[in-house]
């Protein structure tokens, strides 16, 4: 405990200047300078490609820096390894949960270095250590339970007590809410400011605004490598960093009027799955969007994956122009007008290594070939055609893991609108994209809709869902909890929907058990 | 809706006209577009086509280029021409099953058993001419069925049957190896009509028959692989299994589809032995999985699945009975052959990687 009140005096903290990272020539980090005290946030934010990871890269010692120093309580701090920054107190949370599922949870916390008396593994002492850590977080969970099951929300929790296990005096969090719903969330920024209360310097990396505006005491935003400004809390608005972010303002639009006498597309009849979702009913028509919100975990994916055919379904019918499908084949969907854009772009919904215009055809082929051939040719027009039509930037002919997130999202939704589906459901259509290509997502849901499209629209984020949708679908605990109209839907009272009980903390642990039948 | 660009500066870079900081295709495997069958493609400029032919080149033709390079000079017979054709024809049953296997490699499966498929169905074929006297010709479709037969088990097991491709394939090897030397008692069956020999010996402008059903297989499985949908599906169901099912590819029946052409594949190998020994030996075959395996990895296909081509296992076949037919023209003994064969699957993989990752860094 010496060493955390040393932190306080004058020169304790870390304290980067000037640092340029440069990989072949290209320079992605050009003089970033920031300093972090201890007990304080600095939060850092920036589009992608911004080089926020590579700055939590350099300050782990994942990357060496290209120039510039780095110092440490004032001494001078260069990580050959991130071994070599973690035994000097600074450890990185990644973006993504590396635990071990088969393994429990405290031996996730102290991997590597599980405390062994006589040679064998002191487990009583783990699981004991475990409790400490996890207590000091405020985090009540059985060390010795396996990790495999275990919400999101909880895994990230394992993760914080994981490096909060090695008593470190700097922790980068690298867009730790990712993958989060809007309470689990608030979670994490719980542990962050227990752990500014315990002295610790904390860098919290993320593209969410609001939670940066919340948790950091100082905020530093990058594009392109510069940094471009930074703020001590209090005197910045979200504005002011959506501008800094993208370089020059925006505003958000409004929802265009819901039409007025539509046909109905798509209907959907008492579905439901055991133990996953259940009486889900509902319509969707033509030229409007319709939104589903719910905390993570709520049955929102399960529900238009069961829609979409991926995942079958026990009860009721989807019902789309009149006619019923059989359900749990993709093919029958997509032959019959229901297409899905997958939550997670890397493992569901692209070929990563091919290029971007074989990913676009990839569901139409015997479409597009008819009994002849995928010429090259062919492949080309229509991955010109879908890229003008998005405007996707980068070559369709390259692989798309050399795009950028937003862009590999475009191409994503690209994908799906080759041949004009009847209804295009999107589940979290900008995860882990950027503020300018969010914006362009957005304006392609819209005019989609303006067209005539059914749109269906999945997302743990309430903005999103209630900037698009005309009207609001609430889900909780796999149940339909209401639909709102575009009037209704206020972001208080999707809130109320949402969280059976109206206590978000009791619909932490609901959900988890939610989560964990799903996954299985 | 261009409206909204949101940093244009960064993304230019990468839209029209050459860069060489974009990471590129890194052979004809990793995506099917590269040149690969016959039709150079016909886009982009001169120079990037000329670019992309060479970064098509690396890894597996260079090997070739190498070893062909250096056994030309320890050896005078390497170059002849009947050597060249005798190093095709001979390995013509091994490049057969090399395509069958390629294929299950390339859905991210394997397949252990095409050895002992082969002796199966050759058996097959011969035990029903010698011991039953069914007219030869329904003995060879036969055997072609024992071998799609054997095929759609390992396909089933693999799918539906929820095994690892290895322990099933692992079992059907070793129970069609069994069975094989079961119908006869161990014993040999020689002695088949007289154009079932022609397959093999029979020459067409100085070339063996084997060879032009060799380079037919090769052909039509690059053609299907490039320009058909459900051959182009294979890329798809090896490189995201979970992402080609969302696109509305039946991934079940992809792979068992794969695994019974692999099958149909051994069995016509074994078609080529058979008439190349005019005799069904028992053990026909069973040697040869490491041989077909090499071929593939030789020829840069990853076990992992999704990458792959026919040209490249082409090569990799070249590359195995190039090696080979040298080290008896150099009459290294054959004892020691197997070692090299090894340290080619080694360099192979090893330069493989290294071209990869030096791409990706670019």
């Amino acid at each position: 405990m010496t060493a955390r009140g040393d932190h306080r005096r004058d020169g304790a903290g870390l304290v980067c200047q000037d640092l340029v990272k440069a990989f072949s020539g290209v320079t992605v980090l050009k003089g970033v300078s920031f300093e972090v005290r201890p007990g304080s946030v600095v939060g850092l934010i920036g589009e992608n490609g911004a080089g926020k990871s590579t700055l939590s890269s350099l300050i782990t010692g994942v990357l060496p820096p290209t120039s510039g120093t780095m110092r440490l309580d004032g001494q001078p701090y260069a990580p050959a390894s991130p071994s070599e920054a973690l035994a000097k107190g600074v450890v990185l949370i990644h973006q993504e949960i590396r635990l071990l599922p088969e393994l429990s949870v405290a031996e996730n916390i102290f991997l590597g270095r599980l405390p062994q008396r006589g040679g064998r593994i002191d487990r009583a002492r783990m699981n004991r250590e475990a409790t400490e850590v996890l207590g000091s977080l405020g985090v009540d969970l059985d060390p010795r339970r396996v990790v495999g099951g275990l919400s999101m929300a909880r895994q990230q929790e394992i993760e914080i007590a994981k490096a909060i296990s090695r008593n470190p005096e700097f922790v980068i969090f690298d867009e730790p809410s990712a993958s989060l719903g809007e309470t689990e969330t608030e979670h994490v920024l719980e542990r962050i400011r227990t752990l500014r209360e315990r002295g610790t310097g904390v860098v919290y990396i993320s593209h969410r605004l609001d939670e940066v505006l919340d948790v950091a005491d100082h905020v530093v935003c990058l594009r392109d490598g510069h940094q471009v400004g930074s703020w001590t809390r209090g005197d910045v608005t979200r504005q002011d960093l959506v501008n800094a972010m993208v370089g020059r303002e925006f505003t958000y639009e409004h929802v265009a009027p819901r039409p007025s006498r539509a046909e109905t597309v798509l209907e959907v009849e008492d579905l439901g799955r055991t133990g996953v979702f259940e009486h889900i009913d509902f319509t969707v028509s033509a030229g409007e969007v319709l939104g589903i919100a719910g905390l993570v975990g709520a049955g929102r994916t399960e529900v238009v994956r069961a829609i979409a055919g991926v995942d079958k379904h026990e009860t009721g019918r989807v019902v789309i122009g009149g006619r019923p499908l059989k359900g749990g084949r993709p093919s029958e969907a997509i032959k019959a007008g229901i297409v899905m854009v997958p939550e997670d772009r890397k493992s569901q919904g692209l070929h990563l290594d091919r290029s971007a215009e074989e990913n676009v055809v990839l569901p139409w082929e015997r479409d597009l070939a008819g009994g002849g051939l995928m010429t090259r040719k062919l492949i080309r027009r229509v991955g010109t055609q879908q890229r003008e039509r998005l405007d996707i930037r980068g070559r369709m002919a390259l692989p798309v893991k050399s795009m950028s997130g937003g862009n590999q999202q475009k191409v994503l939704i690209a994908k799906w609108l080759v041949k004009d589906p009847k209804v295009l459901i999107v589940d979290e259509p900008t995860r882990g994209v950027d503020v300018g290509a969010k914006m362009a997502i957005y304006e392609i849901i819209r005019s989609l809709a303006a067209e005539g499209m059914a749109v269906i629209v999945v997302s743990s984020e309430l903005e999103e869902v209630l900037g698009l949708a005309h009207r609001v679908l609430v889900m909780a605990g796999g149940r339909q909890q209401g639909v709102l109209t575009r009037d209704e839907a206020t972001p208080e009272r999707v809130m109320e929907l949402a969280v059976p009980g109206g206590a978000t903390s009791e619909s932490f642990g609901h959900d988890e058990s939610l989560a964990a039948t799903a996954e299985r | 809706m261009s409206t909204t660009n949101p940093a244009p500066q960064h993304d230019s870079s990468t839209s029209e006209g050459t860069t060489p900081t974009v990471p590129a295709p890194r052979s004809a495997d990793a995506a099917p577009e590269t040149p690969e069958t016959t039709e150079p493609a016909t886009r982009q400029t001169p120079r990037e086509t000329a670019l992309q032919w060479f970064r098509a080149l690396p890894g597996p033709l260079l090997g070739l280029i190498l070893v062909v390079v250096v056994l030309s000079f320890l050896s005078p017979y390497f170059l002849t021409e009947r050597n060249l054709i005798n190093i095709v024809s001979q390995n013509s049953d091994i490049g057969i099953m090399a395509v069958g296997a390629a294929l299950v490699i390339l859905i991210g499966g394997i397949d252990l058993s095409v050895g002992s498929t082969l002796a199966l169905s050759l058996m097959t074929t011969a035990w029903l001419f010698k011991v039953h006297d069914v007219p030869f010709t329904v003995c060879v479709v036969a055997g072609l069925i024992v071998g799609a037969l054997v095929g759609l088990l390992n396909g089933v097991l693999s799918t539906y049957g929820r095994i690892q491709p290895f322990v099933a394939t692992l079992a059907t090897m070793s129970a069609a190896a069994g069975l094989a030397l079961y119908v006869t008692d161990g014993n040999p069956i020689t002695d088949f009509p007289n154009w079932y020999n022609a397959v093999t010996s029979k020459e067409i402008l100085g070339i063996p028959l084997q060879v032009f059903i060799l380079i037919a297989v090769y052909v039509v499985a690059a053609f299907w692989l490039r320009f058909r949908p459900t051959g182009r599906a294979l890329y798809a169901v090896g490189g995201n299994a979970e992402a080609a099912r969302l696109s509305g590819i039946n991934v079940t029946r992809t792979k068992i589809a794969v695994y019974v052409i692999a099958g149909l594949l051994a069995a016509l190998a074994g078609n080529i032995v058979g008439s190349r020994l005019d005799s069904a030996q028992p053990t026909a075959g069973t040697a040869d999985l490491l041989n077909v395996i090499a071929v593939v990895v030789i020829g840069g296909a990853s076990l992992s699945g999704g990458s792959g081509g026919m040209l490249n296992t082409f090569i990799g076949l070249l590359i195995i009975g190039v090696l080979n037919n040298g080290m008896s023209l150099l009459n290294v003994s054959p004892n020691l052959q197997p070692v090299v064969i090894g340290i080619a699957i080694i360099v192979a993989v090893l330069t493989d990687r290294g071209t990869r990752s030096r791409l990706v860094h670019s």
